[in-house]
């Protein structure tokens, strides 16, 4: 499929002048479909809030309602969506139909990308296109036009800069689906001659414990979305020897800051306090701090906290250590827990172990993992000692986790402890994840 | 006990917590077709380590990653060496 036949057709069957000024809800099953309507909705749309495919249904009126969303487009059947009751209803599919092309008055559409909160409920980013696409160099030559593909959903923000990439350097791009295996991905893209290549540390992990490692042999091996540590890169580097291997830091919020390629963990320290870059970069009380025209806007709805500082800049919450003259990362603030790529905050899993009767309080940490970056782990103290069965009660606490919470926030061991540590604060003591 | 039953409990303890259907656990079968993903994996290389106090992962860069099940009891039988 190509962008041509978009410029006289379209995937929303004509009727995307409906869609005129709304604040659309993107939520297809497919990324195809999803890929489509984005590209025809920019410039139409007041607001496109792009539904990940792993949205709870639970927080689905909490998102359209805190983007007053009016108008909802899909794949799925009308009689699946709606009973979400977000206005109108437009069907998008991979067919795509003849249609007037549609590119006077345009908006400028706010991209809505969810992100999880502290609370289990997403946070609302919004970005425009061109935000979005700040970081955005010619990635590509006419000569030899890029073949994209990423791991990623592309309705999230590390996979929708691919997209992006993709679409603006004139490349192409290959889908990845979460139905198929890493083996049949792998062996699919390299059919297609792929030629950059993004995921996680932790997707990089599995690839290469794939059979199919092997059946591609990228250009340009990306990483982002979780520390890269040494031996990632050693790794990748072996297995594609004539790649450039770069690992990239990111977030929805801050955008994308830089990316490294000497294939070396961490960062150049010379990258912070430069006066005049387009992306101004410090370290405040261990933290990383952004400001950049990749920045998001604003969150929408009120979260506790604003996005950004009054100088603009956004703290990422990474936390970085200056060890000669490199900055490394070593976890986040607060304790956020990083399993491949997907954010765990401890606070919403101790809340669960607590339910527990027997529970007097319980702390969760990360551990570092090879697989998935780091795993879920949870030190427990009991009201009374164990007594018999320590066994019974942590499958007990698990069961409860498991019925409450996705499974990469369920924690891998439960350790009962005498006692933990409390800080000066009265607050548990956290030490960076 | 010896690595390969450490490392065979191990898959039919996770798979069973996590109610995953595990493939039949011959050396040759392909670690990501034995019907546990990398959070399992993850979770049986956490075990391992504290069981047989190495991490294999970590501690080799210069070597293909196991791919069969065969691969990864040998990976750790090298490392208890």
């Amino acid at each position: 499929m190509t962008l041509a036949d978009l410029i006289h057709g379209s995937s929303l069957g004509g009727r995307l002048e409906e869609l005129r000024g709304r604040s659309v809800l993107v939520a297809t099953r497919d990324q195809l479909t999803a890929a489509l309507a984005l590209v025809e909705l920019d410039g139409i749309a007041a607001r496109l809030v792009l539904c990940p495919p792993d949205l709870p249904v639970e927080h689905v009126a909490f998102v359209a309602e805190t983007a007053a969303v009016d108008a909802l487009v899909s794949d799925r059947a009308a009689a699946a969506v709606e009973s979400l009751h977000v206005g109108r209803l437009v069907t998008c599919s991979p067919r795509i139909t003849l249609a007037e092309p549609e590119r006077s008055g345009r908006l400028r559409t706010e991209w809505i990308l969810l992100t999880s909160g502290t609370t289990g409920r997403p946070k609302l980013v919004a970005h425009t296109l061109s935000s979005l696409a700040a970081a955005i160099r010619d990635s590509g030559t006419p000569a030899r036009p890029a073949v994209w593909s990423t791991f990623y959903d592309i309705r999230r923000y590390g996979g929708l800069q691919i997209f992006l990439r993709a679409l603006l350097g004139g490349g192409s791009l290959v889908l990845s689906s979460a139905e198929e295996s890493t083996a049949d991905y792998l062996n699919r893209v390299g059919t297609h001659g792929v030629t950059h290549i993004s995921g996680t540390p932790s997707h990089w992990r599995r690839a290469l414990m794939s059979p199919a490692a092997h059946s591609i042999s990228p250009r340009y091996v990306r990483l982002s979305g979780e520390i890269a540590d040494q031996g990632i890169l050693d790794h990748l580097r072996f297995v594609y020897p004539e790649a450039r291997i770069a690992h990239a830091f990111a977030s929805t919020e801050a955008g994308v800051a830089f990316d490294v390629g000497d294939g070396r963990a961490g960062f150049p320290a010379s990258l912070l306090n430069r006066p005049g870059v387009d992306v101004q970069m410090n370290v405040e009380a261990g933290s990383l701090r952004i400001r950049s025209a990749g920045t998001a806007i604003r969150y929408l709805g009120c979260p506790a906290e604003p996005l950004a500082d009054a100088d603009g800049f956004v703290d990422t919450g990474d936390m970085v250590e200056l060890r000669g003259d490199r900055y490394y990362f070593v976890g986040r603030r607060g304790g956020i827990i990083n399993v491949g790529g997907l954010k765990v905050h401890p606070e919403e899993v101790e809340a669960v172990i607590n339910r527990h009767p027997r529970v007097w309080m319980s702390h969760v940490r990360s551990r570092k993992s090879p697989i998935t970056g780091a795993l879920v782990v949870a030190d427990v103290v009991l009201k009374t000692s164990p007594g018999s069965g320590p066994v019974g009660l942590e499958h007990e606490i698990l069961r409860l986790c498991r019925e409450a919470l996705a499974p990469h926030k369920v924690p891998a061991a439960i350790d009962f402890v005498p006692t933990l540590a409390v800080a000066a604060s009265g607050k548990m003591a956290r030490a960076n994840a | 006990m010896s690595v390969r039953t450490d490392v065979i409990s191990l898959f039919e303890q996770v798979a069973a917590q996590q109610k995953k259907p595990l493939a039949p656990l011959l050396d040759e079968l392909v670690l990501l077709d034995s019907g546990l993903d990398s959070l399992c994996l993850a979770i049986i290389v956490a075990r391992l380590e504290d069981t047989l106090g190495v991490d294999p992962f970590t501690a080799a860069q210069d070597a293909d990653f196991p791919v069969t099940l065969g691969e990864f009891i040998r990976f750790y039988d090298d490392a208890v060496r």
